[in-house]
């Protein structure tokens, strides 16, 4: 009967072209708004590495005190001091953690006729990319022992190994930066997690993908400086060895715990070491801290745009009077045909099957106003740039995954908006019906 | 075939009882052909649409081919109307936007019977009406005639054992009324039990019985001689 009542229903998408195709637009528009804005809160909240997202944790530790903690709702920095993450990271509580910061280093080609390059770069610990599933073309991450080393190493992105090697495998090879060389450890492949979990205070959660990778250790040698953000609350003195001694906060530091057990005891860690910290005489407030996994931490960076939300529940409200609208062309469509109802049921159609044959007479409305909305979606999704940020609007893409969301939300919320309608066909009293005639 | 006993319709509103039937009572036997008569408003409609199952009663008992169908859900009421009864309306009711073929198909289809089998049954059924040459027109390039003789084709094509009549020929000049009074004969001839509600005399004296209804109440025709000479009159004026 299913393929029937599909054949009964494109026959009645011709019936009277001209609320058929109200319908169909009423549908197209609503849910082509709903689709291109739920394109870009799709893959603003998307959760980045989502076999991970439980067991990578970021600490803060409040080295401020209360006073600064109560402009921010009692919450610690956002970033981490370098006295902080180097504690953190002799204590090596975690079961592998790593101190990061942006990095602007120039890479200077070997062809003297081509001009230097900046990447997206970070200084980090080895630990860093088993941590972050970072996914390797050519050999892998160097090791601890060269960050103990401080040695000049580096892992750099397919692109900047397109740049430099033409795409060959460069492991072993040598690369310039700031006329200083490295040698590269492995070559990334394309990794672009999104939002950029690990640093949303620098990057706000998007940018380009990270093309390079040098040893913190070896950063600090150098004394380069952060490319990122960097707060004190008060004057950090003059100087590299000052800066890094000060308070101020430009560390992003991340942990991966096994479980939450493995949580509860870095917690307990946390606040422990603050405690000393306190004893010390260092802090003169009780011991302050937090541990975010990562969706706790993008939350609490509140890296989906706000216009990301606000555009999403203004297109979900335009659908929803699509749809209203819809429910009332429907209910027109539906009883106009009340003596064919009648019809049917004298000859021996139930109402379960009144229910079926108008639903799936629905869903193909709503199956039509889908294929118009692809099509809007398609026009929405290009033109998402007017309204967003590049960085963000570069992630809405029409993929086979929304162009199945698109017609199937088309297809349900038809099918819903029948419901009402339908109900009143199948309740049609076949005797009135045929004596009215 | 059909049995009524006590039964009765009652229309209810806020301030008013209607009784539609009253203490009815009816007995058709298998194969017979009866005429149901009586004035506008009589009820004669009422009992049509509750014996095809298309209307609930309020009170007594209806035996349909021996089973009380009082108390059976939409959907068995649904069944049994599809496969035992057959039903012909003054008004055609054709649905405007299926073809001849597709019209004839839609019990067929609720049945769900296989497509070779559909197809067979159709054209047999169209054959029978004389209209097989027509199976992919639609109702409205074909006559009143042409299409009472479809919805009678459908009725047919689902070999019901009942088949339920309303002013079969109301809505036909005469000679097409003759034309689709002479195909329920024949199919009468051929077993099937049928009851025709009419206010024609004439047709009305070509059924095997008569039944009449005045005011929701079957009423014994012996006792109107009026009815009884119109009935006279009817079949002296029939063609031999």
């Amino acid at each position: 009967m299913f393929a029937y009542y599909i054949q009964l229903g494109l026959r009645s998408l011709r019936r009277n072209p001209l609320l058929t195709a109200l319908m169909v637009m009423a549908i197209g528009f609503g849910v082509a708004a709903s689709m291109t804005t739920y394109s870009v809160f799709r893959a603003t909240s998307n959760n980045p590495i989502p076999d991970k997202s439980s067991q990578l944790f970021v600490p803060l530790i409040d080295n401020w005190g209360p006073e600064d903690a109560a402009q921010n709702k009692g919450e610690p920095p956002e970033a981490m001091s370098y006295t902080d993450a180097m504690g953190l990271m002799r204590d090596h509580r975690g079961k592998r953690q790593t101190a990061l910061y942006p990095v602007a280093p120039s890479v200077i080609p070997a062809d003297a006729s081509l001009l230097p390059i900046r990447e997206s770069s970070y200084a980090v610990y080895a630990d860093a990319f088993a941590m972050f599933n970072v996914p390797f073309l050519y050999g892998g991450a160097w090791q601890s022992a060269d960050d103990e080393a401080h040695a000049a190493t580096v892992v750099i992105g397919r692109k900047l190994n397109d740049k430099l090697f033409n795409g060959a495998n460069s492991v072993g090879r040598e690369i310039n930066l700031d006329g200083r060389n490295y040698r590269i450890t492995g070559v990334m492949d394309t990794w672009d997690p999104q939002p950029l979990f690990f640093d949303p205070v620098n990057t706000s959660g998007f940018g380009d993908p990270i093309q390079l990778f040098i040893p913190f250790t070896r950063a600090i040698d150098l004394k380069m400086a952060t490319n990122g953000n960097n707060n004190c609350n008060k004057h950090a003195g003059e100087g590299w060895d000052a800066w890094i001694r000060s308070e101020c906060v430009w560390i992003q530091y991340w942990t991966e715990l096994p479980d939450e057990t493995a949580a509860a005891g870095y917690r307990d860690y946390l606040r422990g070491y603050a405690a000393e910290q306190q004893r010390s005489g260092r802090f003169h407030w009780a011991p302050n801290v937090r541990l975010y996994n990562v969706p706790q931490w993008l939350d609490h960076e509140k890296v989906v745009p706000q216009e990301a939300k606000v555009s999403l529940l203004v297109s979900l409200g335009f659908l929803l009077i699509c749809l209203v609208n819809t429910v009332g062309l429907l209910l027109a469509k539906f009883m106009k045909r009340a003596p064919e109802i009648g019809v049917r049921r004298a000859l021996g159609a139930s109402r379960k099957e009144i229910y079926a044959q108008f639903l799936i007479e629905a869903g193909t409305v709503g199956l039509a106003g889908g294929l118009l909305g692809l099509l809007l979606t398609g026009v929405g999704v290009f033109g998402v740039t007017l309204v967003f940020d590049p960085d963000i609007a570069r992630l809405a893409r029409l993929n086979v995954s929304l162009i199945a969301l698109t017609l199937l939300v088309a297809v349900l919320a038809t099918v819903l908006a029948a419901f009402y309608p339908t109900w009143r066909a199948a309740q049609v009293q076949p005797a009135w019906q045929l004596k009215s005639n | 075939m059909l049995k009524m006993t006590h039964l009765s319709k009652v229309y209810r509103t806020e301030v008013v009882e209607t009784y539609a039937l009253r203490d009815f009572n009816i007995n058709v036997k298998e194969g017979e052909f009866v005429a149901v008569t009586g004035p506008s408003g009589s009820g004669k409609t009422t009992f049509l649409t509750i014996a095809g199952l298309l209307e609930t009663f309020t009170g007594g008992e209806y035996h349909l081919d021996g089973v009380e169908v009082s108390n059976l859900n939409d959907n068995a009421r649904s069944k049994i109307r599809n496969e035992k009864i057959g039903f012909i309306f003054q008004a055609f009711n054709l649905i405007p936007d299926l073809n001849v073929f597709d019209n004839v198909e839609v019990p067929l289809r609720y049945r769900g019977m296989k497509a070779a089998e559909r197809k067979q049954r159709i054209m047999d059924a169209l054959e029978r009406v004389g209209l097989a040459s027509r199976a992919k027109h639609y109702p409205a390039e074909l006559s009143g005639g042409q299409q009472q003789r479809v919805a009678i084709a459908r009725a047919l094509a689902g070999s019901p054992r009942l088949l339920l009549a309303d002013e079969p020929t109301g809505n036909l000049d005469t000679q097409m009324a003759r034309g689709v009074m002479e195909l329920l004969e024949e199919i009468h001839r051929e077993g099937a039990t049928i009851v025709m509600v009419t206010h024609d005399p004439e047709l009305a004296a070509r059924a095997q019985r008569n039944v009449h209804i005045i005011d929701g109440q079957v009423v014994d025709l012996a006792e109107d001689p009026r009815f009884h000479h119109a009935v006279h009159a009817a079949r002296n004026n029939a063609p031999a």
